[in-house]
């Protein structure tokens, strides 16, 4: 094989004084499920876009199937298949109207290409009549993901697919991804979704236009160069107000059920660590709080990495 | 399956489905021949005149009877002073008054001049002209018989009025409101509804494909103009039917104008959509630069040879001021594509232009 899928080589693209995208440089590979993963405005639509040769970009380029996003859109536009973050389906057609349409475009039919789209098709056929307008947020995305592939694409950009869409959907989504990346189509998908980010292949963190981390999920997880604690107490909000003020504290801030502290001392062992945290708040008179180490994830990696005036310790 | 049949058949399914709007665009044009046909009349009916008249006499008398007699003028009032007058035009109860002088009988009579002031309600300039206008028909008629009864020689001149003797303004407006008709469906319709895929993001799913701009463009274009197709019949139907209206030169030439207006609005539409994100802002601008030049500059209402000289130019650009004048002349004067050729090649100009520049302004990326 050549030249990878994607190559981006130092994108800008600016809108006013922002930077959406502020010297975005990544690639994916052959056969890779690869996702970007970052906040809502971090770039990832903007970039999605560019991609898919809807957006000039203001400098850098970028390579899609060997082609140049820029110079031969026309090309391009047969060969990738894209899923837009916004539903992009006409509401007042039904599932097989819409479907015929987008097939229609390519200069195919759903018949021709049924064997392909049948894995997801098959679950939207008892549908076939109902107006996508009424169809669930899930229902939809799998609609619209019927119609991204229906000719048969290279390549595959999904745009947050689930991104609104409930939390069996959203499983039952991955799990689609994840069997049609067996048959080698490279498939790439952006989610503000930290927990999402294990589904990848590799990940890219993104945020304000910038690539914070490129790597596989647990190789990202495991870049995290503290040791972290898991703090657990019916008082979540106090300890965390209590904990601001220990010494050895560099970040700490609620994670799900807990809170999680970063020792600020490279290298410390997690054991004692977590002693001296349970000490230090047993002299504040949080007799009840557990304190135990914790594997980093991907969010706390991301946190880290997150200028300081962002640090999210206020949203407790 | 080829792209643009999915692309039409898509288009189909929007419009049918869409049954309001449809049933707004199937209606409008005959509603709007109704309203227009009854209710906005320049010819002169039913006038409500008031008379004073000092000292009546014969002469006076005969001369209103003449005025209840016509079917033009319905006496609402005679008094013998002229106070009554202010308070009756105010009132919106006179129309037209008419004051005899005192002695006009007798003036007349004598052989010395008689006076009679005709007044008008000029609040609408174009029907107070009117009315004047029969006012001193019936005056000099009564004047020339009175000279033909003493021998005089007068000179009567016959008048006519070709192409619509009757002076019916029914005639004069629907070829006018056929181009307002298809302006509203062809660049409204269109603009609204390209600028709904911007909205609704579909656009993004269309853009991202391989259509090209001439192919989306030509599916948004068909199924409006077989829809302003049908309007236009309905509009003819209903003028013929209803209003009498003639249909002089030929028909298959007419519609055949009818099918070009309907490109040019349409190219309209599309350039307009083409440089527009919201259906809003496209709403306003085909309104603002189709619309209203339409409704002010084609000559359908206010006649252009009365305009100021920037606005006849202006006019120049106004696509229906041409098919208005290619309506008239087909319908009215019954003339053919020998005389119209020049407004014909005008439009076609138009389209071509139009076209062009809609095709070229499409972009093919998201801002």
């Amino acid at each position: 094989m050549s030249e990878a899928p994607v190559v981006v080589d130092d994108v800008v693209k600016r809108y006013g004084e922002v930077a959406a995208v502020d010297h975005v440089t990544a690639e994916v590979r052959h056969g890779e499920l690869f996702g970007f993963i970052g906040p809502d405005g971090a770039g990832k639509t903007t970039l999605f876009r560019i991609l898919t040769t809807l957006l000039l970009p203001d400098s850098g380029s970028a390579r899609v199937l060997g082609r140049d996003v820029v110079t031969d859109l026309w090309a391009l536009r047969r060969e990738i298949g894209y899923m837009p973050g916004r539903f992009s389906l006409y509401p007042d057609l039904s599932v097989r109207e819409n479907l015929d349409f987008f097939a229609s475009v390519f200069g195919t039919t759903v018949a021709r290409e049924y064997e392909h789209i049948a894995p997801i098709y098959s679950q939207l056929e008892e549908f076939n009549d109902r107006r996508a307008a009424a169809l669930s947020g899930g229902m939809k995305q799998k609609l619209a993901l019927c119609c991204a592939l229906v000719h048969r694409p290279n390549i595959l950009f999904l745009d947050e697919p689930t991104t609104g869409v409930d939390a069996v959907s959203r499983r039952e989504f991955w799990e689609l991804l994840a069997r049609m990346r067996t048959s080698g189509l490279t498939i790439v998908v952006s989610t503000p979704y930290m927990d999402e980010a294990n589904r990848c292949d590799r990940v890219a963190l993104m945020q304000n236009g910038r690539i914070l981390a490129t790597d596989a999920p647990a190789a990202v997880a495991a870049s995290f160069e503290r040791t972290l604690l898991a703090v657990r107490s019916p008082d979540r909000y106090r300890v965390l107000l209590a904990l601001r003020d220990y010494p050895h504290t560099q970040r700490v801030y609620p994670f799900g059920e807990s809170l999680h502290l970063a020792d600020d001392r490279a290298g410390i062992d997690a054991a004692r660590a977590s002693s001296e945290a349970t000490a230090f708040l047993h002299d504040k008179g949080f007799t009840d709080a557990r304190v135990e180490p914790t594997p980093p994830t991907i969010e706390d990696v991301f946190i880290s990495r997150m200028s300081a005036v962002n640090a999210p310790v206020a949203a407790a | 399956m080829s792209a643009l049949f999915g692309l039409l058949r898509k288009e189909a399914y929007h419009i049918l489905r869409d049954r309001r709007t449809l049933a707004v665009l199937i209606f409008m044009p005959v509603v709007q021949v109704m309203l227009f046909g009854f209710s906005i009349r320049t010819d002169v009916r039913d006038v409500r005149l008031v008379i004073v008249d000092p000292t009546p006499d014969a002469t006076t008398l005969e001369i209103r009877n003449r005025f209840a007699a016509g079917g033009v003028f319905r006496i609402v009032g005679v008094s013998r002073t002229e106070e009554p007058l202010e308070p009756l035009f105010r009132t919106d109860s006179a129309q037209v008054g008419l004051v005899f002088e005192a002695g006009f009988g007798r003036h007349l009579a004598a052989g010395d001049p008689a006076q009679l002031l005709v007044i008008t309600d000029a609040t609408e300039p174009n029907t107070g002209t009117s009315r004047q206008f029969y006012v001193s028909a019936v005056i000099q008629q009564y004047e020339s018989d009175l000279a033909l009864r003493s021998g005089a020689v007068r000179i009567t001149p016959q008048v006519r009025s070709r192409f619509n003797p009757t002076r019916e303004s029914t005639n004069l407006f629907v070829p006018g409101l056929m181009a307002m008709v298809l302006t509203i469906i062809a660049a409204l319709m269109t603009a609204l509804s390209l600028t709904r895929e911007k909205e609704t993001g579909t656009m993004e799913a269309l853009l991202v494909s391989p259509l090209r701009p001439w192919q989306i463009i030509v599916g948004k274009v068909a199924p409006y103009l077989a829809i302003g197709f049908l309007a236009t019949l309905a509009v003819l139907l209903v003028a013929r039917v209803v209003f009498r209206v003639p249909m002089e030169g030929s028909l298959v030439l007419l519609l055949g104008e009818g099918t070009l207006f309907i490109l040019v609005a349409l190219s309209l539409g599309i350039l307009v959509s083409a440089r527009t994100s919201s259906q809003r802002v496209a709403m306003l601008a085909a309104m603002m630069g189709t619309m209203l030049p339409t409704q002010m500059l084609s000559g359908f209402i206010f006649p252009l040879e009365s305009m100021p000289r920037p606005l006849q130019w202006i006019s120049i650009i106004v696509p229906a001021r041409w098919f208005v004048f290619i309506a008239r002349g087909i319908m009215l004067k019954g003339v053919g594509l020998a005389y119209l050729w020049r407004e014909t090649l005008v439009l076609a100009a138009m389209t071509l232009v139009l076209l062009v520049a809609s095709v070229r302004s499409f972009r093919v990326r998201l801002q």
